[in-house]
This record gives C-alpha cells, sequence and structure tokens, in this order.
C-alpha cells in the first residue's frame, strides 16, 4: 500500500479539488468559510457553486452555528478555517449546537500544529485536537498524506455526524499508492513489521516516522509502525496486539503531548496492555515564528531526531 | 388566549417547583409571546415529523434555552405531547431536559439551545438551508434582551443582513432583567431599536403581553420579505406579583407555599 513516489503536494488543493468533484454529484453539500477562502482553498468550491458558498466573515463562532442551521435542514456541511480558529473561539458552538445536536457538520481545518511557521504561536494550533476529542460524538481524524486527504474528505460527505478533518498548511509527501490504499475508518493501519518497539503516528509526522523507522532498521531495531489516522473514536486492535508483542510504545505527533494521540494511545494502553510509552510532541509550550523545516528539528520531529530519541530511549530499562 | 396562557403559566411553575429548580422569571416574561406564535402564528404540524408537509413548517428556535418550561408547556397545551411529559422536567431520564434538547426528539423541539448566544445563528443557518431548498415557510427566533451581550449575536446579525435574509424573523423578549440585575446596569444594549435598524431589520416595538399587537406583528412579519426585528417589551416573571421585575426569581424555584400563593393569583386574575 506504500507509495514509491514521494512527491509532494498540497493538501489543501487536494480539499478544496475534492469538495468540487463531490459538489458536483451531490447538491446538498455546502461549503462554509470565515475569510481564509484562499489559504483553506474552500474558494474552488465557491467559485464552481456560488450559490451553495457562505463566507461568514471574520467570525467563527457564527460559521459554526450557520453550519449547525445548515445541517439541521439536511445539508452535508463542510465548515474551514485555520485549526487555531475553527476550535478554541468556538468551542462552545461546536459543543453545545453542533455535537449535542449531533449534526452533520465537518470541521476541516487546515494550518494544524506547528508547521504553520512564521506567523507564529498565535496561528499554531498545537490543542486543537485535544480540545475536539473530548467531547461527545465528534469524530477526529488527521489524515497522513495527499491520497489519505481524498479518501477522509469523501468518507466524511458520505457519513452523518460531526466530524474534525485536520490537515496541516505544509505540501505533504506520498505516503500511500492511490492504486492501492483506501482510509479505513475504524482501524489503526500497520505500514512496518517489526518486533522491538512499536511507533504509532498519524498526520504530517508519518513520513518522518517512516523515514525514521528505516533508519532504526539500519543498527538493527526493528519498528512496528502503527499508523492511526482516526484518533477518536480509538480502535484499540491494532495498537494492542503490536504493544503486546513489543512492550514499548513511541508516539509522535504534531500536537502537544498533552491530549492528543499520545493521550489517546495511553489511554488504550493502560486498559488494554499497559506498556512504557515515550510521547514525542510539543511538550506543553507554545510554538514560536520559524521556517516550517526549522520548527520541525527544533521541537524534535524530524525523521533524524525521531531516530535519536528512540535510540536514547531503547537504552532505558 | 388568557385562560389559555394563565394554564401555562401555571405549569411552568409547577414544573420549576417540582424539579425544585429552573427558570420562572424569563418563562414567565415570554408565554404570552409563545402561546401567540404557536396557537395564532407559526404553521407547524401537531403530527409533528409524521406530518407530510414537515419540511414546509415554519421553524422556531427558542434561543433563550433556560425559557423552556415555557415552550414546554405552550408546546403541550397545544397538543403536540402530552401534559402528563411535563411533570418530568429536569428529572432523569426525561425527555424535557433543563434545557431543550434535540436528543430526547420531544416533539417541537428543533434544536438544542440553552449554552446563550447561539440560537440567531442556528436560525440564520436555517434560513440559508430553507432559501437553497425553495422552501417557503418562515424561521422565528426568541431571544433574551439579556443575551444580546453575547458578541456572537451580533456576528449573527450582521451576517442576517449580508446574506440578505428575507425569511427570518427576530423577536427580542425584553424585559429588561438579567442575573445580575438591570441589564441597563451591567451592560446596557441602548438604543437597541437604533442598532437593528442599522444592522438592516425592519424593527417594530409591541407591548409583549398584549395579545392583539402580538398577533398583529408577527403576521406581519410572517408576510414581509425584509428581515424582521420585534422588540417585545415584557416584564420578567409575569403574572406573579412577587417576582414580577425582580431578578432574584431568575433562576429560583418557588417552594410549596409560594407556588400555592402564585397558582392562587394566577387563578384569580
Amino acid at each position: 500500500m506504500l507509495s514509491k513516489n514521494q512527491t509532494a503536494a498540497s493538501p489543501r488543493n487536494c480539499y478544496g479539488e475534492k469538495l468540487v468533484e463531490l459538489g458536483a454529484k451531490n447538491p446538498d453539500i455546502v461549503v462554509l468559510d470565515a475569510d481564509l477562502s484562499c489559504s483553506t482553498q474552500t474558494c474552488k468550491f465557491a467559485k464552481a457553486y456560488p450559490e451553495r458558498f457562505f463566507n461568514c466573515g471574520i467570525a467563527e463562532q457564527d460559521m459554526m452555528t450557520t453550519a449547525a442551521g445548515l445541517a439541521y435542514c439536511g445539508k452535508t456541511v463542510f465548515a474551514s478555517t485555520f485549526a487555531m480558529f475553527a476550535t478554541a473561539r468556538c468551542l462552545d458552538q461546536i459543543r453545545n449546537t453542533i455535537c449535542y445536536s449531533k449534526l452533520n457538520v465537518k470541521i476541516v481545518a487546515t494550518h494544524g500544529g506547528i508547521t504553520v511557521g512564521e506567523d507564529g504561536a498565535s496561528h499554531q494550533a498545537l490543542e486543537d485536537i485535544s480540545y475536539m476529542r473530548s467531547i461527545p460524538d465528534m469524530k477526529v481524524i488527521v489524515p497522513a498524506d495527499c491520497t489519505e486527504v481524498n479518501d477522509v474528505i469523501e468518507y466524511a460527505a458520505n457519513t452523518k455526524g460531526p466530524m474534525y478533518i485536520r490537515i496541516p498548511r505544509t505540501n505533504l509527501k506520498q505516503i500511500f499508492d492511490p492504486e492501492v490504499y483506501r482510509f479505513n475508518p475504524s482501524m489503526g493501519v500497520k505500514l512496518r513489521d517489526g518486533k522491538d518497539l512499536t511507533i504509532v503516528s498519524n498526520g504530517e509526522t508519518l513520513f518522518e516516522v517512516l523515514e525514521a523507522a528505516k533508519m532504526l532498521h539500519e543498527v538493527g531495531i526493528e519498528a512496528d509502525v502503527l499508523h492511526y489516522p482516526v484518533v477518536k473514536p480509538f480502535y484499540h486492535t491494532a495498537l494492542k496486539e503490536s504493544a503486546i508483542k513489543t512492550k514499548r510504545v513511541v508516539v509522535v505527533e504534531n500536537h502537544s503531548v498533552i491530549g492528543g494521540l499520545g493521550s489517546a494511545v495511553c489511554e488504550s494502553l493502560s486498559q488494554y496492555a499497559p506498556s512504557k510509552v515515550y510521547r514525542i510532541g510539543i511538550k506543553d509550550t507554545f510554538g514560536q515564528s520559524g521556517e516550517q523545516r526549522q520548527l520541525m528539528e527544533f521541537y524534535g520531529l524530524t525523521d533524524k531526531k525521531i531516530y535519536e530519541k528512540i535510540i536514547k530511549f531503547m537504552d532505558v530499562k | 388566549m388568557e385562560a389559555f396562557t394563565r394554564a401555562i403559566r401555571c405549569d411552568c411553575l409547577r414544573m420549576i417547583h417540582d424539579a425544585k429548580s429552573g427558570h420562572p422569571g424569563g418563562a414567565c416574561s415570554c408565554v404570552d409571546i409563545l402561546a401567540v406564535l404557536y396557537k395564532k402564528v407559526l404553521n407547524v404540524p401537531l403530527e409533528w415529523d409524521k406530518a407530510v408537509d414537515f419540511n414546509e413548517r415554519d421553524r422556531f428556535v427558542l434561543s433563550k434555552g433556560h425559557a423552556s418550561t415555557a415552550l414546554y408547556a405552550t408546546l403541550a397545551h397545544c397538543g403536540y405531547f402530552s401534559k402528563d411529559l411535563l411533570s418530568g422536567f429536569r428529572k432523569l431520564g426525561s425527555k424535557l431536559q433543563g434545557h431543550p434538547s434535540s436528543r430526547t426528539k420531544l416533539p417541537g423541539i428543533e434544536v438544542s439551545t440553552g449554552s446563550l448566544g447561539q440560537g440567531l445563528s442556528i436560525a440564520v443557518g436555517i434560513a440559508l438551508a430553507l432559501r437553497l431548498d425553495k422552501i417557503n415557510s418562515k424561521v422565528f427566533v426568541l431571544m433574551g434582551d439579556g443575551e444580546m451581550q453575547e458578541g456572537s449575536v451580533w456576528e449573527s446579525l450582521m451576517n442576517a443582513n449580508a446574506k440578505k435574509l428575507d425569511n427570518l424573523v427576530v423577536i427580542i423578549d425584553k424585559n429588561r432583567l438579567q442575573i445580575d440585575g438591570l441589564v441597563d446596569e451591567v451592560k446596557s444594549l441602548e438604543p437597541l431599536d437604533e442598532k437593528f435598524k442599522a444592522f438592516g431589520f425592519d424593527v417594530y416595538e409591541i407591548d409583549g403581553h398584549n395579545y392583539e399587537q402580538i398577533e398583529s406583528i408577527l403576521l406581519e412579519a410572517k408576510k414581509s420579505n425584509k428581515l424582521t426585528a420585534i422588540i417585545a417589551n415584557t416584564i420578567k416573571g409575569k403574572g406573579v406579583s412577587f417576582m414580577e421585575n425582580n431578578p432574584s426569581w431568575h433562576g429560583k424555584a418557588p417552594n410549596d407555599e409560594e407556588l400555592k400563593k402564585a397558582l392562587e393569583e394566577l387563578n384569580v386574575k
């Protein structure tokens, strides 16, 4: 299922194009944005179907409850803005209106994580998955490449209920072969087989993890690599089986180590397969300005940094 | 109509008394508006979601969800569900949650509300969807005046105007009180009518306890194809002398004696 071609592509472009494709087939799809349609690429849908696109202006709270009203009337609603503004700012609207009424709103948030880059901490959503994961009936999905973004958006359009889908600003290197890979909404996916440790990831860090696993192989450490695009609901089986085998788990994510995939993994393992877990992510701190790759490096999310951290972790008895 | 609203107010107070909690003040201030809406204005089928023309119904959103008893009792007295259900208010497993919940599938409840400042925006979304689907019905939303202190309300007013909605009617239950006291003293909204006008609304001001006025303006708003705001001047706790204009009755249940006194007053009038 892994692709030989590792060309990087923009997941936002991919999202925008997919919306246009789905919009042609389904007249009930409507799209909302909060003045960032060029950045989120919902502008593509706006151009194709202006009557079904609603720009709510710089007013994210209003966007979420307007989305709720449209969804209540049977529309399949995609609402997009940056992850920073799509979550914390309108958390009450998402919880008390969208999720409490179980409405068919898909929040597709772009610019998730530290790799927003130069805009700095005010725009780097590092807690969004944590917020979304704690709301009943909210599904949380973090796709890892454009093949998967395509599948996830299609899945979202065809599946009722609230969802939070997080995509990064960065271009994503292709991981999955679009001819072979199909996103499965109800399982973690094993991408590499090993006996020494388990590495769990999703989103843009998955590519780095796969590279780190190759480096580990060079020094004789074999890692099970698990991809968990669906952070909530959390499907335990793949993780449980792997952790029972390896007894050591590392989680890598472009998010705070509090409340994200790392926390979901710990919650699962504490119940099904108590194991030593090392969470690699942003350590309960705000981000800062910098180039995307520099920031990945600084916060220890590049393949090389992940490799180094895992080597140290393997020494811990 | 007077006997009808008296019965509704009595049930509101009984429900709150039985539950030992609830919001009598803001419920009693909007009972007359709700009664006229459901009796004379809204086209909402009694068979609710089983009606063949269910999609064509007018939509009503109670943005001030804490006035849930007023909506529950009005719906029950109009026949949307059995009055027997009212005694379950705020009790474990009841369809009559403290604030309206669409999860419980209580006939007549469109969407969940309770966190203030969101109903108008939901109504804007509904109005947009109806327009897209070329459904020719109206969306009515009832807000409290205190609730207008939420910034999200003004985002929605702006959006309603920007999207040129012609199928939305906003009603303000202006009882002038909020938990901490007078709206004017906590954070004044004045001049409210001018603000609505500046946001592109046709504004009407009415006595929110005068049935004829409520009915004629609501029917006019229903026919109008302009954004309409109706500022209904009301009395918080209307109908019970010791509750009227007293902010301490915002969220307090009457005890046995207070209930008895209140019911006597309501029945005497």
